[in-house]
């Protein structure tokens, strides 16, 4: 089986309000070294076979067709054996 | 003059649309399931607000995949007449047939509350009734109104007269104060190039009878039946 981890973020160009009150919360507990914070999503797929291959094409499409809107966001992804 | 309004599942404002129509503008209207295909004889389809698939991942995302999206893109392909009202706004932006993303409201609040709107472009069929800049009392409620667009995209909106209403004062300023929830240049309503096709966050239909603290919604619904009777749809 094969299991596909995508983390799906706001484009740098796009603003990102949780993000940047999620550096607030942190800064007020005492962090000020902080440069950024940006907030995203985990997706994890697993997949019923064991071509790599079609899992990377595979999961490109999901991504494109569904999971990010390419518009805002921005995706990445590892897939492993599990 | 037949309207449909779209049912989604976790739609909430489907019924409001419906009441409007039947009992306010007094025209025949029917509901159209999500799984249904069949949008025939319909002149205005309406996407209605709500949470659609409890906006999972991200609003209108797994809507715009319902069976009734493709119909819909079809009839307004056509030129059929497509209003799609907060959720429904944020289905279309999703499905493509609108320009644009809607992102998380600036200050991360759901936002509940009457707005100000101006009239932008009152050449539309949604907006033929109302004065050139006319200030619209109308209320929002939503999470994710944050409209964004590539600065390319802004001047393509702006160059073909495509913003139809903008945040206000209540005198008809225009500023980041009078924005409720962050969205570019204050748009608070949009339409496609070929002017069929409209999103907008305020709810017309709960601003359109005197009872309801305001009316100036109506005149939307209005205006799309005015430019009905003049010629047909598709």
């Amino acid at each position: 089986m094969l299991k596909a981890e995508i983390n799906i973020t706001l484009k740098r160009t796009v603003a990102d309000p949780q993000g940047l009150t999620i550096k607030h919360a942190l800064e007020s507990l005492g962090y000020k070294d902080l440069a950024d914070v940006r907030m995203g999503k985990l997706v994890i797929i697993k997949l019923n076979f064991k071509d790599k291959k079609r899992a990377q094409q595979q999961i490109n499409q999901m991504c494109k067709k569904l999971l990010a809107n390419p518009i805002i966001e921005d995706y990445h992804f590892k897939i492993k054996e599990e | 003059m037949k309207f449909g309004v779209v049912v989604f599942p976790g739609s909430n404002c489907d019924q409001d649309c419906f009441y409007v129509i039947k009992d306010v503008l007094k025209k025949p209207v029917r509901y159209i399931w999500h799984k249904d295909t069949d949008v025939d004889g319909l002149d205005c389809v309406i996407l209605p607000g709500g949470f659609s698939y409890g906006d999972y991942l991200r609003t209108g995302a797994i809507a715009r995949f319902s069976p009734v999206m493709k119909s819909i893109a079809g009839f307004a392909r056509k030129g059929g007449t497509v209003i799609g009202i907060c959720n429904g706004f944020q289905i279309l932006l999703e499905a493509g047939l609108l320009p644009g993303v809607m992102l998380r409201n600036r200050y991360l609040h759901f936002v509940c509350k009457h707005v100000y709107v101006k009239t932008e472009n009152n050449h539309t069929r949604f907006t033929s009734l109302y004065n050139t800049e006319q200030i619209l009392k109308i209320p929002i409620a939503h999470n994710e109104g944050n409209y964004y667009i590539d600065a390319a995209g802004l001047k393509e909106l702006r160059d073909n007269n495509q913003i139809v209403f903008r945040y206000c004062s209540a005198t008809g300023e225009i500023s980041d104060q009078f924005n409720p929830n962050g969205a570019l240049d204050n748009i608070a309503g949009i339409m496609n190039k070929k002017g069929n096709v409209l999103g907008m966050m305020p709810h017309p239909e709960r601003s359109s009878e005197r009872e309801l603290g305001s009316q100036d919604g109506y005149f939307i619904f209005r205006s799309i039946l005015k430019w009905l009777k003049t010629q047909r749809t598709w």
